[in-house]
């Protein structure tokens, strides 16, 4: 269970047309799988005017139309009216069920013509490629939240052994399927993409698609492990079971 | 169907967005100016998310190989039929072999052309918005170019009827009635223009000077403005502390203050989350205004309640249906 009086949450204005509700907590699986139970418990609201609930790394962000909320009075503003609706419904019970996210195993080819920064970081690490591999296969990741592109996984938390800033100059393009590392975090690239993050090798999967339901793979909350390929093996998922 | 023949600058297909794909990572898209898309939709006949023509800059030229009810809101494209120009804000029926021309932008930036029955185009999650980045929804997820033939979808039956029925026996090129949505487009021309925004809760937290210089500045927008963002310039803002913050949710019209002090506002095309300290977030009864500013042009901001932000927009939601009513009441004609 989620005890939401240990999480101090707090509400604020995102805008006329939105809000935000924020955790005071560090980010990490514990906190997702609070932001997770938070998420779940304003989606099965089903609040009339609220279209979008967004989780984030310490935050649920939750978007609406004041013109379809309903009951807003002349002393409180459509605001004030949703978070003390929100309030009600989170609190009703003080804590909120939790449920484990989904596990998923994604095979990742590392290095060479699939994760071209893997030779290089190691290097800058001073460690073994073989040894880079294990540690980056090792844990289990939380999904922190999907953003910066559609379908795109924040995970962590990432060994300390393995974080570095982004690289210095960004890739106008990076392949779709890319498994890379920047900061805290370790994460596969939906689609062809510019970006920052070192590459340390690539997943046949398709994390995102606009026509598949759900368009995404990983979900907020949900957990991840990678497991090492060859590339073999890569080419065999790529032509058939690689979805 | 309607042919194009030449495509503008950026011309694409838009609804009012993807709403609820958000946590998935999916951006939201659709109108710059939504306002003004779902004016020129209830024009016609259409419900007001209905996907219709979103042009930028310099217009399009389309042919109609059929009868075709339109409507024309936003940025003024000096919009013609041969040697006639087409007015605004009303529903305008058109003969099949019409060839409808728009020349340079010459009040705002965006137009919109809603056609009777919608641009017939597959939805994807939900909506028909192009997302230009990804390449999906919207005419094969990518800006109109010339020779793209687009359906739209049939019509309500009977909407209307009379401006076809005058059409039939006139050697006008169009009919329209005499009335028109009053729209107020001279809006569009103010400069500097005023954008009205709620403060985040981090405002409180920043300088005294960096608030009175964010409020007290003309700002420029920035060549690089597009769809995703528009970049301010005219003076960098410092910042208490180059912290970038985790990232959270944002919202059409967050204004952003990344490390270089150059605020960047989000528009329709933003990312769903973002790092960087909030100042506020823009008036949603002012975006259609901000969604019609040009590179180069000039704005001010200015800090309003978020209750007088919120009764702004209930008053806005008002007069729209006060317009779809009175629309509906002429409909029949």
């Amino acid at each position: 269970m989620v005890d939401l009086e240990s999480l101090h949450l707090s509400f604020s204005p995102l805008g006329d047309r939105a809000l935000l509700v924020e955790l005071a907590a560090e980010p990490g699986p514990e906190t997702s799988a609070s932001v997770r139970a938070i998420a779940d418990r304003l989606r099965t609201m089903a609040l009339q005017g609220v279209s979008d609930i967004v989780p984030a790394f310490c935050s649920v962000a939750l978007h609406y139309d004041p013109a379809l909320l309903g009951e807003a009075d002349g002393e409180r503003t459509p605001y004030d009216v949703l978070v003390l609706s929100l309030q009600e419904s989170l609190f009703e019970t003080g804590a909120l069920p939790q449920e484990d996210g989904r596990l998923h195993e994604i095979p990742v080819a590392y290095g060479g013509r699939f994760g071209e920064d893997l030779d290089a970081l190691a290097a800058t690490l001073e460690m073994g490629v073989d040894t880079l591999i294990e540690l980056h296969c090792a844990p289990t990741y939380s999904v922190y939240m999907l953003g910066f592109a559609p379908g795109f996984p924040y995970l962590g938390p990432l060994d300390q052994r393995l974080v570095v800033p982004r690289r210095a100059s960004p890739r106008t393009q990076v392949p779709a399927g890319s498994v890379a590392v920047a900061n805290a975090y370790t994460a596969v690239y939906p689609l062809k993409l510019p970006g920052g993050w070192h590459l340390l090798g690539r997943t046949p999967m398709t994390l995102f698609d606009p026509h598949r339901d759900p368009p995404a793979l990983l979900s907020a909350g949900d957990r991840v492990r990678f497991v090492p390929i060859d590339a073999a093996e890569f080419a065999r998922l790529e032509n058939g079971a690689g979805t | 169907m309607i042919e194009v023949l030449r495509a503008g600058v950026l011309t694409t297909v838009q609804d009012l967005g993807r709403s609820g794909f958000q946590h998935h990572g999916v951006p939201v898209s659709g109108a710059m100016d939504p306002l003004s898309l779902r004016t020129a939709n209830l024009l016609v006949g259409n419900p007001e998310h209905a996907a219709a023509l979103e042009f930028t800059l310099v217009g399009p030229s389309l042919a109609f190989d059929a009868d075709a009810l339109i409507a024309l809101c936003g940025g003024d494209f000096g919009a013609r039929l041969g040697d006639t120009p087409v007015p605004m804000a009303r529903p305008v029926a058109i003969a099949a072999g019409s060839v409808l021309e728009f020349a340079n932008c010459r009040l705002g930036c965006r137009g919109y052309l809603a056609v009777a029955g919608g641009i017939g185009v597959e939805p994807v999650l939900g909506s028909r918005s192009t997302y230009l980045r990804a390449g999906f929804g919207g005419f094969e997820g990518r800006a109109l170019k010339r020779g793209d033939r687009l359906a739209a979808d049939l019509p309500e039956a009977g909407v209307f009827p009379g401006l076809h029925g005058r059409l039939s026996v006139t050697a006008a090129s169009f009919v329209s009635p005499h009335w028109a949505a009053s729209l107020h487009p001279e809006r569009m021309a103010r400069s500097p223009q005023i954008i009205r925004f709620v403060a985040a809760r981090h405002w409180e937290s920043l300088h005294t000077d960096v608030r009175a210089r964010f409020l007290g500045t003309d700002y420029r927008l920035g060549a690089d403005s597009d769809r995703m963002g528009y970049r301010l310039e005219g003076g960098t803002l410092e910042q208490a502390s180059d912290a970038t913050l985790l990232s959270a949710g944002v919202a059409f019209g967050t204004i952003q203050l990344p490390p270089d002090g150059n605020p960047i506002v989000l528009m329709a095309d933003r990312q769903t989350t973002g790092g960087y300290p909030r100042l506020g977030e823009v008036a949603g009864v002012d975006l259609p205004l901000l969604g019609q500013l040009k590179p180069g042009d000039s704005l001010r901001f200015e800090k309003i309640a978020l209750a007088e932000a919120q009764k702004l927009w209930l008053v806005q939601e008002q007069a729209i249906a006060q317009l779809h009513e009175a629309i509906l009441a002429h409909i029949r004609e």
